[in-house]
């Protein structure tokens, strides 16, 4: 009996021990990696790094302004294409879907979560750089667009989900339309999560490169419109990185701190948008 | 008159003597979920301005008869209903039937409250809103009438723009009664209102069934058969997806036909 006792403590404290130590290492690579790119990139930041074009080769100096901006015009694009379309299909998911096509867009959609993005890029080549005949901000966002569906699908479909079946049936012995239904008490009762999950798809997005690198391609000076090419913050990193110049690479490093502050600061105003509010759902 | 029809084409259901008009007739109701067989051959008549309880163990078919006087069950995949329910004389169960229409003559109140996460107000003002209503006039008379009738009036007139999640359970319950109010329904149907209440909650849900009747044809279900006996003016019981026996209330309880219905009401089975 006291034996007993005596070997599950132990193996109680083995366990606490191993699960604390997961914990410790999952925090530690996150920190370290938060502070060693703020250690590295605090440096190179300047008011001119968020104002300046790149200094030619070879000068000190410039900024990544065009970069900042494209970024942002290209997040824009992805979401003008990959919100509407992610939303929608998890609310066909949840209200209509049944049998076959659901679980095949479900299916549809876990594949493409899985598709390595650089295939993406090269799909939004094929589909938009090629016909148009040049690299360009809108190609670029398209192929941002076509990563964030699935994730903003699922993210729609999973807060749907958790809307309970008894408010659909209030609206529904009230005389609701089917559709009513769903625009009048599901959507608003689960946008707040919805919100949430659109806003990290976005983030998910923001850092990737790959998909970038032969669709919008880079920039050294602004980028006017939608159909040229531009510059963007992981596509600088990357540029600046490889290059010989000490100086590109401590820009590199700053460019990486404000990517990082960008894509942690949409993850607190999500978690801000879920807290703000009651999300009880009866 | 349908009633006695009834009684000769089937004996072993008894007509419910009631002298008021029937509002709900329903013959050879049968429900299949799946391949599961969920009511059987169900013959009832409803009468106009009472309250019939539907009694019964679980799964006996009780609420699924309930969901068939809204069509709710159009809802459930796999469910298939066969048989006749007519409220008025009008079909239910037609083609050219649309359930909104229907669902506006019959409200349903549901076990567990179910406030839509909005406010007061627009829990009641739904239904009117989405059948038209525009005029913010007659919707805060609509509002404010329905709550008085739901006997709820005096304790939010101060708070209509507050969440209805805030208030309390029994409150949520007569909130929901309100907004089932609201489109101003013919007939009510009420599952288990009172099943996730305290007895104060539940006397009041009980006294608010009463005086509504008046004014509405009400079917309840209810496992309290306390409450069957205390609200209810005609009561059925059912057993094993069958209406074993329906007759008024106080004869059922006091001198049922069927050794079944005595076994079940005197708590000797189950």
């Amino acid at each position: 009996m006291t034996g007993n006792y005596r070997s599950r403590r132990r193996v109680e404290r083995l366990m606490f021990a191993a699960t604390g130590a997961a914990t410790g290492v999952t925090l530690g690579v996150l920190l370290l990696l938060l502070g060693y790119v703020a250690y590295q990139g605090v440096g190179a930041l300047s008011w001119h790094f968020f104002t300046r074009l790149p200094a030619p080769v070879g000068e000190a100096g410039g900024g990544m302004a065009n970069a900042i901006v494209g970024s942002g015009k290209l997040l824009l694009t992805a979401a003008v294409v990959g919100i509407p379309v992610g939303f929608l299909g998890g609310v066909y998911l949840v209200e209509y879907g049944r049998g076959t096509l659901a679980f095949a867009i479900r299916y549809a959609a876990d594949v493409l979560n899985g598709v390595p993005s650089i295939v993406i890029g090269i799909v939004a080549y094929a589909l938009l750089v090629r016909p148009l005949g040049h690299f360009s901000t809108l190609a670029g966002g398209v192929a941002l667009g076509l990563m964030m569906i699935p994730v903003a699908l699922r993210a729609t479909e999973e807060f749907l989900r958790l809307v309970p079946d008894t408010l659909r049936e209030a609206a529904l012995a009230l005389g609701a339309p089917r559709w009513i239904t769903i625009v009048r008490v599901v959507i608003p009762a689960a946008m707040r999560g919805i919100i949430t999950g659109l806003l990290l798809s976005l983030a998910r997005v923001a850092g990737e490169t790959a998909p970038l690198l032969f669709t919008a391609l880079n920039n050294r000076f602004w980028s006017p419109g939608w159909s040229e090419p531009t510059a963007s913050l992981p596509v600088m990193i990357f540029t600046y990185a490889i290059a010989p110049y000490e100086d590109w690479h401590r820009q590199a490093w700053a460019a990486g701190l404000v990517l990082l502050a960008l894509v942690l600061g949409a993850n607190v105003l999500a978690r801000i948008v879920m807290r703000s509010g009651s999300m009880r759902m009866a | 008159m349908l009633a006695r029809t009834f009684s000769r084409v089937r004996p072993r259901a008894s007509a419910p003597a009631t002298d008021a008009a029937v509002k709900i007739a329903v013959r050879e109701l049968t429900v299949h979920y799946g391949s599961t067989l969920a009511l059987d051959d169900i013959a009832l008549d409803v009468p106009a301005h009472r309250v019939t309880a539907l009694i019964g163990p679980s799964g006996c078919g009780k609420s699924t008869f309930l969901r068939c006087l809204n069509r709710m069950n159009d809802h459930l995949p796999g469910a298939r209903v066969g048989g006749q329910v007519t409220i008025d004389g009008d079909p239910v169960y037609d083609p050219a039937v649309d359930p909104v229409a229907l669902r506006k003559r019959v409200g349903m109140v549901f076990q567990k409250s179910n406030p839509f996460p909005k406010s007061i107000f627009d829990n009641v003002a739904f239904g009117p809103r989405i059948h038209g209503e525009r005029d913010p006039v007659r919707l805060r008379e609509i509002v404010e009438r329905t709550l008085h009738q739901a006997a709820l009036w005096d304790e939010v007139r101060d708070r209509l723009d507050r969440s209805a999640l805030e208030l309390s359970g029994g409150q949520q319950q007569r909130l929901c009664i309100a907004r089932a109010l609201a489109v101003g329904p013919e007939v009510l149907l009420m599952d288990e209102p009172a099943s996730a209440l305290d007895p104060i909650a539940t006397a009041k849900i009980e006294e608010l069934i009463h005086e509504l009747k008046a004014a509405y044809t009400i079917v309840i279900v209810t496992h309290n058969m306390q409450q069957a006996a205390r609200v209810s003016d005609l009561t059925a019981y059912f057993y094993l997806g069958r209406l074993i026996e329906v007759g008024p209330t106080e004869r059922l309880f006091t001198n049922p036909d069927r050794p079944e219905t005595e076994d079940y009401i005197t708590g000797r089975f189950g």
